[in-house]
């Protein structure tokens, strides 16, 4: 597999619709467990990030990542600023220069990644943070490769292997982003609730499910995308 | 080691710039104290806006970073990420009540006390009892 830049500036384009599509969706979840503006906080960030991607083309992977950082940072008041700008910091560090990277180094970069939310934000999983998403995606990501795949075969790999990969990676994301429904509030404003917290999904956890889960769709160059409004509201 | 500096992180706009101006009456012209609040029209913090505010504290003065609630802090420490070295050395975040921390750190810098000195007045705000028991 290899990961390019024109890859990673349609995924961000895709994110930022998909986001405008669910921004609602993201706000009710927020609206019963936060302040309410998670989806109107991450539209924001990802349009000027899209504005700014459109108008100061960037060379490479590392200063894509780099512009998307600061306009999450300049442009996202609540955690979600801090948090998704620092996954961006971090792909950015791992990024630099490079206009294509392997699997290896995406992975590197996807982990690098978490371990900046987990620096960031002080969660741990099970929090009902996006923590409790980034754990196992980057787990099962470090165990997918550890395990019976490795770089060589990847080379080879059919796409329809590849295809069937991705769609259990994204099945994984989407059990882990249900699964924040049930759990009580640790950490950000819906600790302030406590019990009450339970019985809706983390808003940030869907935001990162979907962030995922485009991963895998730009990657693939298609694919069936989860009805999200059905399965978290 | 000139005066400490204080910088002040609130989501709020308005409230960061009036504990400026309340501080800034407290300790007078000789400590440089800096409000970051809000993004555009809304409530909210900004590393970008955080670290320009360290960034343009006297140089060699020590900083004493303050911040009210939520996101604030990683806000804070991702600011002290994106100022160069000379600044993040200079640069401390105090764990303090706002409002009475500010005017009280503002106080003590202005008394040329070491940033050391400042902070401990800060977090001595903690504790103060406003009304005589």
């Amino acid at each position: 597999m290899s990961f390019d830049l024109e890859t990673f500036l349609s995924f961000i384009q895709m994110y930022a619709k998909r986001l405008e599509e669910l921004q609602e969706v993201l706000n009710i979840l927020d609206n019963r467990i936060g302040d309410g503006d998670h989806g109107t906080n991450m539209v924001r960030g990802f349009n000027f990030a899209v504005r700014q991607l459109h108008e100061q083309p960037p060379s490479d992977l590392g200063s894509a990542c780099n512009t998307v950082a600061m306009a999450l940072l300049a442009h996202v008041g609540g955690a979600s600023g801090p948090l998704y700008g620092t996954v961006f910091m971090k792909l950015a560090g791992i990024f630099q220069q490079q206009t294509e990277v392997d699997k290896v180094t995406w992975i590197k970069a996807m982990e690098a990644a978490k371990a900046g939310i987990v620096q960031r934000g002080k969660a741990k999983f099970g929090d009902k943070t996006m923590l409790d998403v980034w754990e196992p995606a980057v787990a099962y990501l470090l165990g997918a490769h550890s395990g019976t795949q490795h770089e060589t075969h990847s080379e080879i790999q059919s796409e329809s292997q590849r295809e069937e990969a991705c769609e259990e990676w994204v099945q994984e994301v989407e059990v882990a982003v249900l699964a924040t429904r049930d759990r009580i509030a640790k950490k950000g404003r819906a600790a302030y609730l406590g019990p009450r917290s339970q019985g809706t999904c983390d808003p940030g956890s869907v935001s990162s499910g979907l962030f995922f889960e485009l991963l895998s769709y730009v990657y693939n160059g298609g694919g069936e995308l989860i009805p999200w409004e059905t399965r978290v509201l | 080691m000139g005066n400490a500096s204080v910088v002040i992180v609130s989501h709020s706009r308005q409230l960061a710039a009036g504990l400026v101006e309340l501080a800034a009456q407290m300790a007078g012209p000789s400590v440089h104290l800096a409000a970051v609040g809000g993004i555009g029209d809304e409530l909210g913090t900004s590393a970008p806006a955080i670290a320009e505010a360290l960034r343009g504290c006297p140089v060699n003065s020590p900083i004493l970073l303050f911040f009210d609630i939520g996101s604030a802090f990683m806000n804070c420490e991702l600011a002290l990420e994106l100022v160069p070295e000379n600044v993040r050395q200079r640069s401390t975040l105090v764990d303090a009540p706002l409002v009475e921390g500010c005017i009280e750190a503002a106080v003590a810098a202005s008394l040329g006390q070491t940033d050391r000195e400042v902070i401990t007045a800060a977090q001595k705000a903690r504790t103060m009892l406003k009304v005589a028991r």
